[in-house]
């Protein structure tokens, strides 16, 4: 065997959605039998490299080699073909099947024309066994916890036999127990010649198992590094080192006694752990953190959308109730949730209808909408965000993401908000949108309007915030001021490398 | 805008897919007089026509509210027999000749509908059960309690003087055409022009967005069964009046008649979206096709069957028109 051979090879791969180049001309060579760490911001091109490499998506441009021979893979299941399997982030389990059922799932074993259901159970309980899991293989997958189903999903991957095997970011759902156990079955396998790709946000796996590791930035290579000439550090420099390419607008300091937000002591089981911060009147307060880390579910649990175990909040020195949103916007707080697609704008209403979803009491004359007021204010809204739409009444489905996010925004400015939380406010749209969303934020901070910014884009936090509160798994893991706000902190506290819990 | 600008932006802005019930409408309308000729076009054969599609009509009005919120509502037949039954019992309280008892009984069949309605609307919208399952739940308890009470037999009217309403007009018009026509005037503005209605479509498009807007969600999903139901009880008040009687084993049906004038009147079965005038239209245009089919002498054993393609065709070209 040639010392060079790679079990794959990706070369010059780009991957273009819709005119956004999201990878670019990436290259990666993985030799066989050696776990290949895969590490990059979200949004780096982590997820998109390897859903190329299993053919749910095709590539722009650029070709695969697999043992140096060209292939095309055109769909997943020619991809299972050639012996490349992946353990999804997200789980593609059918949760009224049995565990066996699923593990075997469209690779069923027969007898004649049927099922060979005595066989596949065996085989099923020797991989639970060789897992170290003590699940019955009958039982159905809805009765599972989320890690008993990481495993399965690890499971179903292995009765493949593959030879390559991608990981894509496992260890989210597990116990640092569970982890143990799977690192040992990944050292099993590499032992038997198994090539493994294994994605995560998280330094100290990724040096404990790989042995070597790629970075990816803005959908760029950054390095090909060997694991053992490499620090922890050096690896986060490397993912976040870029420069700022956003002008922000000057950030105002503001009072630390002009309280109009405290929060303390939030729980709720599995999600959030004595979550407590405060909020500035006309400050825009970041919070940052990986996926995941509780960010969201923070913001949710005080718009009351979700039910706190336990938690008070004080709005200008006065304790408050909120348990629903109408609570929420009783108190003049506003938010605009992370899913704008899924939560966020009715597809098919127009742009008055959206805009005045939930200040619709101010429209009414008598028991009916006065639709002209409606239209009007919706105008002023359309000049004040430079909302471009070939007309109002157009249904925003037809709306480019940057235009919809501006509809959504006004809707919540419309219910005139003291404390407006905005939950990744700039996610997929296109970059001038966001360089007006930016100036937004600040002329609502200027006017006095509290903003609380959640972003996974750096550079957003730093060129913003005033304050940083980092998170990580459902905890406040510090929170940063003034020249403290870079990269390198921000991501040191959100990985685990720094800050107190 | 002036009315002439108005005019021409409409013409500007026009689609055919918001219009294909009218252009529909038109051939529907030129054929029928070509089969029909010269019956079809007699006053008296539309008027009956309108007649015939004012009982699932009205309750149609109710049903596209229901569609639009998301739903569906199979029990609205049994619920009408049902209506029906139990108030000519209540008119049966009162003397042969009670004007009262007629004006009670007009009052009480339509609470009675709203009620059965409200019952279907919070299983749903409380205990979140699918709309599917618990229509056809009440679907087969709401004619089961009637057969029962009835024996199976006709429930008779004791007052002659009901059977009046049913059989009155005004101007030449049907009475429960005017009803049909008034009915259909209040849900559409309800629907159009309060926060009820805007608040329904948004909960039938997207229930995440409408908790996150702070919509009251649980409430707006039970209303459009409580109209549902009212309107039930309005369109079993005129059917009982009509013939001044009822049969447990009337109104089947009626839940497949309501749905289809929905679906061709250009309601999104996935809800979100829809239009009364739609529905009043589509209404109109099964009892059309109903017509032409006796007028021109097809079996009336294929007339189910022309309807069920009519359906399938509407949804066909609702599902093309929403893909491009």
């Amino acid at each position: 065997m040639n010392k060079s051979q790679f079990a794959i090879e990706v070369k010059n791969i780009v991957k273009e959605f819709s005119s956004v180049r999201v990878l670019d001309q990436v290259s990666v060579g993985i030799k066989p039998g050696e776990i290949m760490g895969l590490i990059g911001e979200n949004g780096a091109g982590k997820s998109t490299l390897i859903k190329i490499i299993c053919g749910i998506y095709q590539a722009t441009s650029g070709e695969i080699f697999l043992d140096e021979q060209p292939f095309l893979i055109k769909d997943y299941i020619s991809a299972k073909n050639l012996g490349i399997a992946i353990v999804p982030q997200e789980f593609n389990l059918i949760n009224h099947l049995t565990v066996y059922e699923n593990i075997f799932l469209g690779n069923e074993i027969h007898k004649g024309m049927f099922l060979n259901k005595n066989l596949m159970r065996e085989k099923a309980s020797k991989q639970m066994a060789a897992l170290n899991m003590a699940v019955d293989v009958n039982q159905l997958i809805s009765e599972l916890s989320v890690a008993e189903k990481q495993m399965v999903e690890v499971s179903k991957a292995l009765m493949l036999d593959a030879k390559i095997l991608i990981f894509d970011e496992p260890t989210t759902t597990l116990t640092s127990k569970e982890i143990v156990i799977l690192f040992d079955l990944m050292k099993k396998m590499k032992a038997n010649g198994v090539t493994m790709v294994f994605v995560s946000h998280k330094l100290h796996e990724i040096k404990t198992i790989c042995d070597r590791v790629t970075i990816l930035r803005d959908g760029k290579l950054i390095a090909i590094e060997e694991i053992d000439e490499v620090n922890e550090k050096h690896i986060a420099r490397q993912m976040i080192g870029r420069e700022f390419s956003q002008v922000f607008p000057p950030k105002l300091e503001r009072k630390a006694e002009d309280l109009i937000l405290e929060v303390e002591n939030i729980n709720i089981v599995n999600l959030l752990k004595n979550v407590s911060f405060n909020l500035r009147r006309g400050e825009i307060l970041g919070f940052a953190g990986l996926v995941g880390a509780g960010r969201t579910e923070t913001m949710e649990a005080l718009m009351g959308l979700r039910k706190r175990e336990t938690g008070k909040i004080w709005i200008k020195g006065k304790e408050v109730k909120i348990n629903n949103p109408t609570d929420a916007i009783k108190h003049k707080l506003g938010y605009i949730s992370e899913d704008r697609q899924g939560k966020g704008i009715v597809q098919i209403f127009d742009i008055p209808k959206n805009m005045s979803l939930i200040s619709i009491k101010k429209y009414k004359k008598g028991p009916f909408i006065d639709k002209k007021k409606e239209d009007n204010t919706a105008e002023t809204y359309i000049d004040k965000f430079n909302i471009v739409a070939a007309s109002k009444k157009m249904e925003l489905k037809y709306f480019s993401g940057g235009n919809q996010q501006k509809v959504y925004l006004s809707r919540w400015m419309d219910t005139d908000p003291e404390i407006l939380i905005l939950d990744e406010p700039t996610r997929g749209i296109d970059v001038n949108a966001k360089r007006e969303i930016y100036e937004f934020i600040h002329s609502l901070a200027e006017s006095g309007i509290s903003c609380i910014l959640i972003s996974s884009e750096m550079e957003e936090i730093i060129g913003l915030c005033t304050r940083v509160y980092v998170m990580k798994e459902g905890q406040i893991r510090n929170c940063i001021t003034g020249t403290a706000i870079n990269e390198e902190e921000i991501m040191f506290n959100a990985t685990g490398l720094k800050g107190k819990i | 805008m002036g009315v002439q600008n108005r005019i021409i932006s409409y013409f500007k802005n026009y689609k055919f897919k918001d219009h294909a019930i009218g252009i529909a409408f038109i051939i529907l309308f030129l054929l029928a007089i070509v089969i029909g000729w010269p019956n079809f076009i007699k006053i008296r054969n539309l008027t009956n026509i309108l007649r015939q599609v004012s009982y699932t009509g009205i309750i149609a009005l109710g049903m596209t509210l229901v569609i639009i919120s998301g739903g569906i509502d199979l029990s609205v037949g049994s619920m009408t027999v049902f209506t029906g039954g139990v108030s000519l019992y209540f008119l049966n309280l009162f003397g042969p000749n009670s004007i009262l008892g007629i004006i009670l009984t007009i009052v009480f069949s339509i609470l009675f509908g709203g009620f059965c309605g409200f019952f279907n609307g919070i299983m749903i919208s409380k205990f979140r059960i699918a709309p599917f399952i618990v229509t056809l739940g009440t679907m087969s308890i709401f004619r089961s309690l009637i057969q029962y009470f009835s024996n199976a037999g006709n429930i008779l009217s004791v007052n002659s003087l009901y059977g009046k309403i049913g059989m009155a007009s005004f101007f030449g018009i049907p009475l429960p055409v005017w009803i049909f026509g008034i009915v259909a005037f209040l849900l559409h503005v309800l629907l159009t022009n309060t926060s009820i209605g805007r608040y329904i479509c948004a909960v039938g498009s997207n229930e995440k967005v409408a908790v996150y807007s702070a919509i009251k969600v649980d409430f707006i999903k039970l209303i459009p069964y409580v109209v549902t139901g009212l309107t039930v009880g309005i369109a079993a008040m005129m059917w009982t009046s009509r013939l001044n009687c009822i049969n447990p084993s009337d109104c089947t049906g009626y839940e497949m008649d309501a749905i289809a004038a929905v679906v061709i009147g250009g309601t999104l079965m996935s809800g979100g979206k829809g239009s009364i005038i739609g529905t009043v239209l589509g209404a109109i245009m099964l009892g059309m096709i109903n017509n032409m089919l006796v007028l021109g002498g097809i079996s009336p054993f294929l007339q189910p069957a022309v309807k069920g393609f009519v359906i399938i065709i509407a949804v066909l070209l609702q599902y093309n028109n929403d893909k491009k």
